[in-house]
């Protein structure tokens, strides 16, 4: 049986990864299983200074999903290659760095010190709703995300570039072709969906930054309807997330078009729910007499 | 190491606002520290689990105690005898037992996590339990049962001494090297500060709203000075203990 996929001529033993965000940098979920059974591990979101992230309250319990606020904290970029990725590329796992910045040039510096490192794969996240500077609003303008990609990407040298996408979008389509023009080679999707809650008692935004990001099982029909929309405009790889609970859910975002997948929330709940959605997998395909990944990929198009 | 188990719910008791739960645990009672936690499963639509502290370790079991704040402690609240329930711990740092003679001061729900650390500080040990009233008083004899002295206070005088905790903190700070505390900022901040004055090392138990449990999503962070510069550590990782000195009330 057949679970590898390839993203960009890197290959991913299996096509199940982690979102960037619910897995810190891997140590912590390393002692509940070997971390390189999976496909590869995106690391928490990096920007080029240390940052410390919004204040607390950072995450609310939704009906079938959860907010949270978090705001990029994080050791910036140097202290997460000299301290972080030699444990990651020992593990033996592909590492996708989760780029961030409040400007263009920001992002521009981080890919261009991301690519002179070991990292497997840049993330470029143009989609973060959680920080009041940057994040999400360069991935909800069309010609924004033109030049963003294409500043970065002439930093990237050979490391493939993913351009991770908002859902918070009137159509994700646009901007899909926006990163893959100028480009982009894989995409991944979606980022949290851009919620509120009010306290009932203050009569106030729960969260100091008064929007927070949805996800979890509420937003996985959104995931998968984005990721077939994406799929009929381009043939790029596509990292399809949102919401994934068990291997049917991964499976879905699959078949509507994905080429791997990142297991996020489901983390925060069980800390071993990657590796059991990727035995799942295996097992689902061995019941299903599915002998390779790529039968279930693209699936619902055919 | 901690790791996810199905623990059997062997008694279960309501008293006051309370839930009062043993669980089958061996694993956790083996290896847990007082001042640690358990993430808990609560069921019935909740998506993620619920930091609850460890209140004691009896033999193979655990106990917790807790009270309904929302929807996951209400659904917690609902389980029955027999049934069984999700667990990931023991997670956390713990107390550190680095001196001989142990002052705990809890205040609320913050009395729960130190009927474990009183069991191990042994005799030396003294508690100052504070409540809101009468009613509210729970394991007044269990902490009797390892502890030298237990005082009680009350904020309407009902039972125990009418006041607060750190008014007879106050009074018997002299004879200690460690106190442990555990209650609502505003407590742990005053008693911080009379630990300070005495120059006697405080460690406090901190909760924030949590998400993973583990260290990964950095959602129930604090903000600790460490290493000389402030920081947001994570309260489920890097904690619930910290020293008091660390920490911006």
């Amino acid at each position: 049986m057949n679970t590898a996929v390839e993203i960009c001529g890197v290959k991913l033993k299996n096509p199940v990864t982690v979102a960037s965000g619910t897995f810190g940098f891997g140590r912590e979920i390393n002692e509940f299983f070997p971390i390189k059974e999976l496909g590869a591990v995106a690391v928490k979101g990096l920007t080029l200074e240390k940052r410390l992230g919004n204040v607390s309250p950072r995450i609310c319990e939704t009906p079938s999903g959860i907010m949270n606020s978090v705001g990029l904290q994080n050791p910036g970029i140097e202290t997460f290659l000299r301290e972080e990725l030699p444990f990651l590329k020992a593990e033996g796992v592909p590492v996708i760095a989760n780029i961030n910045g409040s400007c263009i040039e920001d992002y521009v510096r981080i890919a261009g010190i991301a690519a002179k490192s070991d990292v497997d794969f840049i993330e470029l996240n143009i989609s973060c709703p959680n920080v009041r500077c940057g994040g999400a609003a360069f991935g909800q303008d069309e010609k924004t995300v033109e030049k963003i990609t294409r500043e970065v990407k002439a930093e990237c040298g050979e490391k493939p570039l993913i351009v991770k996408l908002s859902p918070n979008v009137t159509d994700i389509r646009v901007m899909a072709l926006a990163a893959e023009k100028n480009g982009a080679d894989a995409l991944s999707l979606i980022n949290t969906v851009m919620g509120m809650k009010i306290d009932l008692k203050t009569k106030k935004p729960f969260f100091e930054n008064k929007v927070a990001g949805l996800s979890g099982a509420a937003v996985h029909p959104i995931a998968v309807r984005m990721v077939y929309q994406v799929r009929t405009v381009t043939s790029l790889p596509i990292i399809g997330m949102g919401g994934i609970m068990c291997a049917e859910d991964a499976i879905e975002l699959m078949m509507a078009g994905a080429n791997a997948v990142a297991v996020g929330t489901a983390t925060l709940i069980n800390p071993y729910s990657a590796r059991d959605i990727k035995n799942e997998l295996v097992r689902y395909m061995s019941d299903n007499g599915i002998s390779d990944i790529a039968e279930i990929i693209c699936a619902a198009h055919k | 190491m901690s790791d996810i188990f199905n623990c059997e719910i062997i008694k279960k008791s309501q008293c006051f606002e309370y839930t009062d739960l043993m669980i089958s645990a061996p694993e956790i009672a083996e290896k847990c520290r007082p001042g640690q936690f358990l993430h808990i499963d609560c069921g019935k639509g909740t998506t993620l689990r619920r930091p609850i502290s460890i209140c004691e370790v009896a033999g193979t079991c655990v106990r917790v105690v807790f009270q309904v704040k929302g929807k996951g402690t209400k659904a917690l609240s609902e389980c029955e005898e027999g049934g069984s329930i999700s667990v990931l711990g023991p997670l956390g740092n713990g107390f550190d037992f680095s001196g001989e003679r142990v002052l705990l001061i809890g205040g609320g729900l913050g009395v729960f996590p130190l009927l474990q650390a009183a069991k191990t500080a042994g005799k030396n040990s003294v508690a100052i339990l504070g409540f809101r009233s009468a009613d509210a008083v729970y394991l007044k004899e269990d902490f009797e049962k390892y502890c030298r002295e237990v005082y009680i206070s009350t904020d309407d005088g009902t039972a125990g001494e009418k006041g607060f905790v750190t008014d007879i903190q106050k009074r018997i700070i002299c004879g200690f090297d460690l106190v442990m505390t555990c209650g609502p900022d505003i407590m742990m901040k005053n008693v911080s500060a009379v630990c300070r004055d005495n120059d006697i090392n405080c460690q406090v138990s901190l909760e924030e709203r949590m998400g993973c449990g583990t260290g990964v999503c950095l959602c129930c962070t604090r903000t600790v000075m460490r290493g000389g510069e402030p920081d947001n550590l994570c309260v489920c990782k890097e904690g619930p203990v910290f020293d008091s000195r660390e920490v911006y009330f």
